[in-house]
């Protein structure tokens, strides 16, 4: 297939087909990813291609699906599970968490769960309540799984695979409101790791650190920033947990300014970890204290406030001059 | 290599008897409590009697009719893009009504997120409904007053809150009782059996109900159960009753029953209430792509409110003046309805600071500063432009 330009959504559905191809023990499981090809048809026509033994629609019961996907692959499965949205990953929280994310270790290592949780998440689209979630420093606080999230369509594809690969469990969290986004995918391209940071845009005077639909975010703001003569650097950082702080030391090193973007809360996210590491790893080449844009302390509001929320250009673009004016 | 070359491989394997799923569940269909056949016919139930006046029959034909009306408006809305989604009852008018009418004031509900002909059994504005579905709220209306709790969009969780409150209500030494609604697809939630567990050894007097209208958004009903949803109470010990839920009639008399035996402490019953959802399960799913189209058809003679219009008109309880008034009655409805819905105001940017907490909070306090000198910052650009 090679070079292609696709949305994210049809990447992560050619990645999966791939997945499905080359592998007889990939599964994918889910509420209506059958004929329906799931609410937001990323398994379109897979059931039909590799029947309903392999894409099974499941009953209506999250912590089933995942607690029946860790039995699958004890058995030597690699179940790939859909979580409709967000906020429905919670009644399958307690088998992530106190299962999936343990037994590796409290088998000493003697057994592996290569099981992939996708989850849309993220809001943006307008949607009722919990449709609109982040919940990613939920998953990254605990030990035993790799927590991702790709922002472009090259990523989702490759990224999708390195999951599946995977002999961890990974909470692979899909940017909804980027699902259409369109960019090239080149099948045959070696990836680099799935826990590494890229640079997206190169600058010298300030790193913005995005990860997911707030990459998007962040170039545009850096593009902004140019205009007014303010060159930034734009990193993606991919992986939540692990992250790449070797990554993003380097650019801080050498821009000397921070600010991370994400649309999870403020309050304990990702945003908090890589702030504490970086001023721990290079306290004297900050020029300013690592500065934070994201949601607040609040329920996610209702979809006529949600752009009020959400971290937009503006709210970048004023964190980027507070930064500046240290 | 390249996903065509293998498409060969890719055809779907026989998979053997042992780890297929049957396509239906084994056991004979079960009967119905009916009392109003589709065409229309008064029938008899032994264990389900009912006496209404005709002017009781009228008052259920006007409920299902204004509620289909507020509904179809709901969805002509969402397409005019007034509200971001809809989740639409048609087809389950009689399940609702007839359930929503066999409560008491004193009784609680705790809905799912489609029982818009409940809450207008309750007496709650069916424009604060629209809220949520808006998207300038998260409920819209206070709980207490009308004893209809918010609508619960995570399948299954209300069915647990329904049952720590029978429990309270019970403990309160209260004779009200409590009901909960939920959809064949949260049948296969563990909050949903974990309700019946903790209702039955608790002796709580809920009554739960289940509308089985086919479908859990492309899943149908087989994909959650193997046994009729009804017989599930056996297992956990009280009593279970599939009511044919399109006939509003059998729906009043089958909840009446489930509540009064609550009420005399005899703890909880589940009933199933057979119906059809008619539409697409929101105004975001599309039912081409998994039903078949003539079943929607086969329903559509069942349906619940033209079984009581012919009802009411061969028993001569209806005359077409009663019909016209409600004609009437149902337009100004939905204009009233398209009206408050325009008028709805986008909520102010600081009220998302408001009602995180019952007590103060200081990160909360903080924050809102914060944003408010944000807000102020681009009022005060705008001046300096000036
Ligand atoms: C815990 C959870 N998982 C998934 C969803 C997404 N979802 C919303 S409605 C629905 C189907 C519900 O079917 P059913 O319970 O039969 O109710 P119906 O809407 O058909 O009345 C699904 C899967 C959800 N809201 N909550």
């Amino acid at each position: 297939m090679a070079v292609e330009k696709m949305s994210i959504a049809k990447a992560l559905n050619e990645s999966l087909r791939h997945a499905l191809d080359t592998d007889p023990k990939v599964l994918i499981m889910g509420e209506d990813v059958g004929k329906l090809g799931g609410v937001f048809r990323i398994t379109d026509g897979l059931q039909k291609d590799f029947g309903e033994d392999r894409v099974i629609d499941t009953p209506l019961a999250e912590s089933g699906i995942v607690g029946t996907a860790i039995g699958l692959a004890l058995r030597g499965y690699r179940p790939i599970v859909e979580i409709q949205f967000d906020g429905f990953v919670f009644p399958a929280y307690d088998q992530i968490v106190t299962q999936l994310a343990k037994m590796h270790a409290r088998a000493l290592g003697k057994i592996k769960l290569p099981v992939v949780v996708r989850i849309p998440y993220g809001g943006g689209i307008g949607a009722v309540e919990h449709h609109s979630e982040s919940p990613e420093a939920l998953f990254a606080h605990v030990a035993g799984l790799k927590v991702v999230s790709p922002s472009n369509a090259s990523d989702a594809y490759w990224m999708m695979q390195q999951a599946v690969q995977s002999d961890d469990p990974v909470i692979f969290f899909e940017p909804k409101r980027r699902y259409w986004d369109k960019s090239e995918v080149d099948t045959d391209a070696i990836p680099g790791p799935l826990h590494k940071a890229v640079t997206v845009r190169e600058g010298s005077d300030l790193t913005l650190v995005a990860y997911g639909p707030m990459v998007k975010v962040c170039l545009e703001a850096a593009a902004a920033a140019q205009e007014e003569g303010k060159s930034i650097e734009v990193l993606d950082l991919r992986s939540m947990s692990p992250i790449d702080f070797d990554t993003v030391q380097a650019s801080v090193e050498k821009t000397g300014r921070l600010v991370v973007v994400h649309e999870a809360p403020v309050f304990y996210g990702s945003g908090a970890e890589i702030a504490a590491r970086i001023t721990e790893r290079s306290f004297y080449h900050l020029e300013a204290p690592v500065l934070r844009v994201g949601g607040y302390h609040a329920p996610y509001p209702p979809a006529r406030l949600e752009e009020e929320y959400l971290p937009g250009l503006d709210r970048v673009l004023d964190a980027v001059d507070r930064s500046l004016a240290y | 290599m390249t996903v065509e070359s293998t498409a060969a491989a890719r055809k779907p394997r026989r998979a053997s008897k042992r780890t297929s799923a049957a396509k239906k569940p084994q056991s004979s269909e079960p009967q119905l409590v009916q009392l109003l056949t589709p065409e229309g016919e008064r029938v008899e139930h032994p264990d389900y009697s009912i006496d209404l006046s005709a002017e009781e029959l009228r008052a259920l034909y006007r409920d299902m009719v204004l509620t289909r009306r507020f509904d179809a408006e709901a969805t002509a809305l969402q397409r005019q893009g007034e509200l971001g989604l809809w989740a639409s009852l048609l087809g389950q008018e009689a399940a609702q009504i007839g359930s929503g009418r066999a409560l008491r004031d004193d009784d609680y509900v705790f809905p799912t997120y489609r029982e818009h002909g409940v809450a207008w059994c309750r007496g709650v504005d069916p424009t604060n409904l629209l809220g949520m579905f808006r998207g300038v709220n998260h409920g819209g209306w206070d709980p207490t007053t009308n004893n209809f709790h918010l609508y619960t969009i995570v399948i299954g969780s209300q069915t647990l809150h329904a049952t720590g409150y029978a429990m309270g209500v019970a403990k309160d030494g209260a004779d009200s009782a409590v009901i909960a609604y939920f959809g064949d697809g949260a049948s296969s939630q563990g909050d949903v059996a974990e309700s019946f567990t903790f209702s039955a050894v608790y002796n709580a007097p809920v009554v739960f109900f289940c509308q089985n209208n086919q479908w859990a958004i492309s899943e149908p009903t087989e994909r959650q159960t193997r046994v009729p949803l009804y017989q599930r109470a056996q297992g956990y010990g009280f009593p279970g009753v599939r009511v044919d839920g399109n006939d509003v009639l059998a729906c009043l008399a089958v909840t009446r029953s489930a509540l009064e035996r609550a009420r005399r402490g005899e703890g909880p019953t589940l009933v199933e209430a057979f119906t059809y959802r008619m539409g697409a399960h929101t105004t975001s799913d599309d039912p081409t792509k998994y039903r078949a189209d003539d079943e929607r058809a086969a329903w559509e003679a069942k349906d619940p409110i033209l079984r009581l219009r012919t009802y009411l008109e061969k028993s001569g309880h209806a005359d077409e003046a009663f019909f016209t008034e409600l004609e009437t009655e149902s337009e100004a409805l939905g204009k009233r309805v398209r009206e408050v819905v325009r008028a709805m105001p986008d909520p102010e940017p600081m009220s998302l600071f408001e009602h995180g907490y019952a007590d103060g909070n200081s990160l909360v306090d903080e924050e809102r500063a914060q944003f408010a000198a944000y807000q102020a910052s681009f009022a005060d650009s705008a001046e300096e432009g000036k």
